[in-house]
């Protein structure tokens, strides 16, 4: 049995806070030794990167999703590989949980220590080590943020592909772990097409390289297993990623619609035409209201939906484009089209989009994002479903999303001060989850798993499955010490207890009540 | 909001004046959208000293969840109050506002040791009781002049007075004071006559900085403004509130109110960032005084930023050439504090023979902050040592900054480093080139 399936007592509610600490005495030694292993680790890492008093670990409790909360009982802030791996060394000794954060932005609680222990803050270990721009790689850091590294090779020309709306903040480390995808996923993929090679600290503190500075090693390919395992087989401590040299043109065009449904039909058709964008995102008007509030990008206040298509490549391809994805708007009602003229506005019309998530608290107090996929197809159905729902619960939902790969954001919008109002969001979120698996899609695109979404796996995958992943990570994470409690679903007992669980919501979508 | 659950917020373990305001806290969404643009979370590298830790700390005090710690005390005094996350944050969180509140907070329920107590006190006295201001620039300016501050900084004997001896290491030259009185109380307006403006003479611009102020008024003068610099202001409070003294700070703001209702002016002009960001936020700091209240809102819509002034109205007059490569420096509280960017850039734009090329992370902190490289002397250092490196970057031979302190820091680290670049004020500059000739050491070579 791996350890995160033994059902550990979770008092995870929101806004409530964890004692560090919370596994059980006997299976984590930092109820009974923590100033024993502190000074330990402080031999390694120095006392300025060792924090375990209470009103300091407290803002290691969450990370982008608040409804989750868990205090380690100590964070380690390394500033190499090598004190990650004498950590890393101490813990697996010691038997002590442990998971690594980058900058916390992650919307499924993937860096919470649900069982207490050690969490290991990677956002010191920050330095781009080498940028090879004939080869177009660079190798980097894990907290080393994202946009770093777009902005230190940009004056040669060059890039880094996936950029996920947080680039700004979110860390390399943990694009690697989420697999995360961005606003030109469309076109150049996520995270795992743009690593190369990863040296990564495994549980037992062994450090290994995996893949190369290749685009293709022999053998297995163990990069691609190990990105998007979010936090579980091991820490990376390198990244080995591609760069790539900018297109000679880049055009983005903002079409703005009516309703969601001309906004989905028109994605379509620029689908099917044949038409692959870099980026084709749709924001609904409470996003509008919340991101013009927040930085004003020149959306218009009224409209019902807005498109952002940007196109690259050579300079005559471009603008040969523009032309057709044009034309499928209008057949679908558009009421204005608007090429950006200039680099200025093109990134306005971008800061704006990346902003949405983050401009909720103009419009909204809380929000609780969903992450589900449906077959592309299947958009106007969705959204459909989705305003109905928000009817019929009473909460105003905000659409943000990257509607190229069918990849939803619906933000549930609720305020935790108004006594129920979480409940009925993750009630809601639920039902949009289930409706999504119904129409053939999955329940995360690019936010993991996590805490959040673990007792939801089995609506997509049998105990088979399930078993067969298990034994995956087995072979990285064998005593699954590290980030426990994440990804698959830990029973009934822990159902109950969290937040989910606690008010029946996923027996019900699970059909158990 | 109101109603019973923010009071029960309010609560918690803070008191009941002025309390960080809840609503403040509910629009974090805790993205982290700031934490790369925190100049604390960059160099301390932890989530405690970054604003979304700082509001999530705040905010469990708020609740009840925490005290007021030495802990909490030391991140929050760990602040630049840069507001730089405030530009980074689409939810349009008033991270200022919350952190002034909390050192309110700090002020009244922590008890500093006693050592660290004085030695605050008399920080924040000497810098906002402008008599002591003035005796002490007195005596300063004879040390710096008899040449006793060579001798005594030669002698080491400064290591012996702790933090106060190094205090005298970010000491500034100290100015001819005869060119501070050169400032009338009334300069009247050249040519046609546009308008009248008071003129806030500040504190630390006042005594160390005279000839700022003189440029400022001339330039002023020169565009038809008459300009009233009324006797009675004191200082603007901008030190005390940034501290958490806001009871004290609240009796500068109304005595700074009264003497531009006075001098019935059009316009609050400011060529200090600090200053004005504060003042334009009065009405945040009186918020809960009834009779300064509706006063207050009123003078912070008349606060003017020089170069907004002058974004206002065309330059006017006859700018020589003033053949120089500068390059601007943004001050937090202009920047970020008043969204004040464009408008000194294309003052100097506007200057002929002005070469203006850009500072890399022009608004990142240089450390300054008020007092905090008093306070924090350690961390203040590393602000300045990476603005320095940028600043050497460009090759300009002028730095253009729009706020006391950042001149005197970065000032003091070009000269650390022996670098012979100059910091002026945007103001200088354009007095330069109304008068087409530039100080001494200027000329090109
Ligand atoms: C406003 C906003 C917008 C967002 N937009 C997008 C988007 O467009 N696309 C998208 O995909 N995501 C998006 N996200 C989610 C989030 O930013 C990504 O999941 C991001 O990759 C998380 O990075 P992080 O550094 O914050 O990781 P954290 O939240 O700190 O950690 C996430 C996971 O990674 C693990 N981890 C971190 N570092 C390492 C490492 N070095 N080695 C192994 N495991 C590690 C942690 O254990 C945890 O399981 C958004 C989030 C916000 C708040």
């Amino acid at each position: 049995m791996i350890r995160e399936t033994r059902g550990f007592p979770s008092p995870f509610t929101p806004f409530k806070e964890v004692p560090p600490g919370n596994a059980k005495a006997a299976e984590n030694p930092m109820l009974k030794d923590k100033a024993r292993i502190v000074r330990e680790l402080e031999k390694i890492i120095g006392p300025n990167g060792v924090i375990c008093e209470e009103d300091e670990l407290r803002v290691y409790d969450t990370d982008g999703l608040t409804i989750f909360k868990a205090m380690p009982d100590v964070v380690v802030l390394p500033s190499s590989a090598e004190q990650v791996a004498e950590v890393v060394k101490v813990c697996h000794r010691e038997t002590i949980p442990f998971v690594a954060r980058g900058s916390g932005t992650g919307l499924s609680g993937g860096a919470l220590p649900l069982e207490g222990g050690v969490l290991i803050g990677l956002n010191r270990v920050n330095r781009i080590l080498e940028v090879d721009y004939e080869n177009k790689r660079a190798v980097v850091e894990p907290g080393v943020i994202n946009v770093w590294l777009t902005n230190a090779i940009a004056p040669r020309g060059y890039y880094y592909a996936p950029d996920p709306a947080s680039q700004i903040a979110c860390s390399i480390g943990g694009n690697v772990a989420e697999n995360s995808g961005g606003v030109r996923t469309p076109k150049y993929g996520v995270t795992t097409n743009h690593i190369l090679g990863l040296e990564i600290v495994l549980p037992d503190g062994e450090v290994v390289e995996l893949g190369g500075k290749t685009l293709d090693t022999p053998g297995y390919d163990l990069v691609g297993v190990f990105v998007g395992s979010e936090g579980t087989f091991g820490i990376a401590t390198k990244v080995i990623a591609r760069i790539m040299k900018k297109p000679e043109a880049v055009k983005t065009l903002m079409a703005v619609f009516e309703n969601l449904e001309d906004a989905s039909n028109a994605v379509s058709g620029i689908v099917a035409a044949g038409i692959v964008p870099v980026s084709l995102e749709m924001m609904d008007n409470n996003a509008i209201q919340a991101v013009e509030k927040g930085v004003g990008a020149g959306y218009p206040l009224d409209a019902g939906a807005v498109l952002v298509v940007e196109v690259d490549g050579p300079r005559a391809e471009v603008e040969a484009l523009v032309h057709p994805i044009t034309e499928v708007c209008k057949k679908n009602r558009v009421r204005e089209v608007r090429v950006a003229k200039d680099d200025a506005e093109r990134l306005l019309l971008w800061k704006g989009r990346k902003a949405a998530f983050a401009a909720m608290g103009q419009i909204s107090p809380d929000y609780y994002v969903q992450d589900a996929v449906i077959p592309r197809t299947k958009l106007p159905q969705i959204m459909a479903y989705i305003s109905e729902l928000s009817k019929k619960y009473g909460l105003r939902v905000a659409n943000v999303f990257h509607a190229g790969d069918g990849n939803l954001h619906p933000l549930i919008l609720y305020d935790s001060r108004n006594e129920g109002e979480l409940h009925k969001a993750e009630e809601m979120g639920s039902e949009i989850m289930k409706a999504c698996i119904g129409m053939g899609g999955s329940i995360t695109g690019e936010h993991g798993v996590g805490r959040e979404k673990r007792e939801y796996m089995p609506l997509m995958y049998t105990e088979d499955d399930l078993e067969a992943m298990k034994n995956v990570k087995r072979v990285f994470n064998p005593d699954g010490v590290l980030n426990p409690g994440k990804i698959f679903p830990t029973g009934a007992k822990d159902v109950k207890a969290g937040p989910l669980g606690q008010r029946g919501i996923v027996e019900k979508v699970l059909g158990h009540s | 909001m109101t109603g019973p659950a923010a009071d029960k917020i309010a609560a918690g373990g803070f008191d009941g004046i002025d309390p960080p305001d809840t609503e403040i806290y509910l629009d974090c969404v805790h993205c982290g959208f700031c934490l790369p643009t925190c100049p604390t979370y960059l160099v301390l590298g932890n989530e405690m000293d970054n604003p979304r830790g700082r509001i999530y700390l705040t905010r469990a005090i708020s609740e009840g969840r925490s005290k007021i710690t030495d802990r909490f005390v030391e991140h929050m005094n760990l602040c630049l109050l840069c507001r730089a996350c405030e530009t980074a944050c689409p939810s349009g969180v008033k991270f200022g506002f919350l952190m002034e509140a909390a050192r309110g907070q700090i002020e009244r329920n922590y008890q500093y040791p006693p050592a660290e107590k004085r030695f605050r006190d008399h920080v924040l006295r000497t810098f906002t009781d402008l008599d002591r201001l003035e005796t002490l620039t007195g005596l300063l300016r004879l040390y710096q002049q008899s040449g006793l501050q060579s001798l005594v900084r030669a002698s080491g004997v400064l290591s012996l007075f702790g933090r106060l001896g190094k205090m005298e290491a970010l000491l500034p030259p100290i100015p001819d004071q005869r060119l501070r009185k050169e400032l009338p109380e009334v300069l009247p307006a050249r040519g046609q006559k546009r308008g009248r403006v008071g003129f806030l003479a500040g504190c630390v611009q006042r005594f160390f900085l005279p000839q700022v102020n003189l440029a400022t008024a001339h330039a002023l003068a020169e565009n038809g403004f008459e300009v009233v610099t009324p006797k009675e202001q004191g200082c603007c409070g901008s030190l005390l509130v940034h501290e958490g003294e806001r009871e004290h700070a609240k009796a500068f703001a109304r005595r700074t109110i009264d003497a531009f209702e006075r001098a019935g002016v059009d316009f609050i002009v400011v060529n200090a960032a600090g200053c004005g960001s504060v003042m334009k936020e009065y009405w945040e700091l009186l918020h809960s005084d009834p009779v300064y209240r509706t006063r207050a809102e009123a003078f912070s819509k008349k606060v003017r930023d020089t170069s907004e002034l002058f974004a206002q109205t065309p330059v006017n007059g006859r700018l020589r050439e003033l053949p120089l490569k500068v390059t601007y420096h943004d001050a937090c509280h202009l920047a970020h504090g008043q969204k004040v960017r464009q408008q000194p850039r294309n003052l100097l734009k506007a200057i002929p023979g002005l070469q203006l090329v850009e500072l890399a992370e022009s608004d990142f902190c240089c450390g300054s902050a008020g007092v905090y490289n008093v306070f924090h002397p350690e961390v203040a250092q590393k602000f300045l040592d990476r603005k320095i490196d940028r600043i050497k970057e460009t090759g300009a031979e002028v730095v253009v900054s729009a706020n006391p302190g950042c001149t005197f820091q970065i000032e003091r680290g070009l000269k650390d480093r022996g670098l012979g670049v100059r910091v002026v004020h945007p103001m200088e500059l354009l007095d330069w080139s109304y008068r087409g000739a530039m100080p001494p050491g200027l000329q090109r070579i």
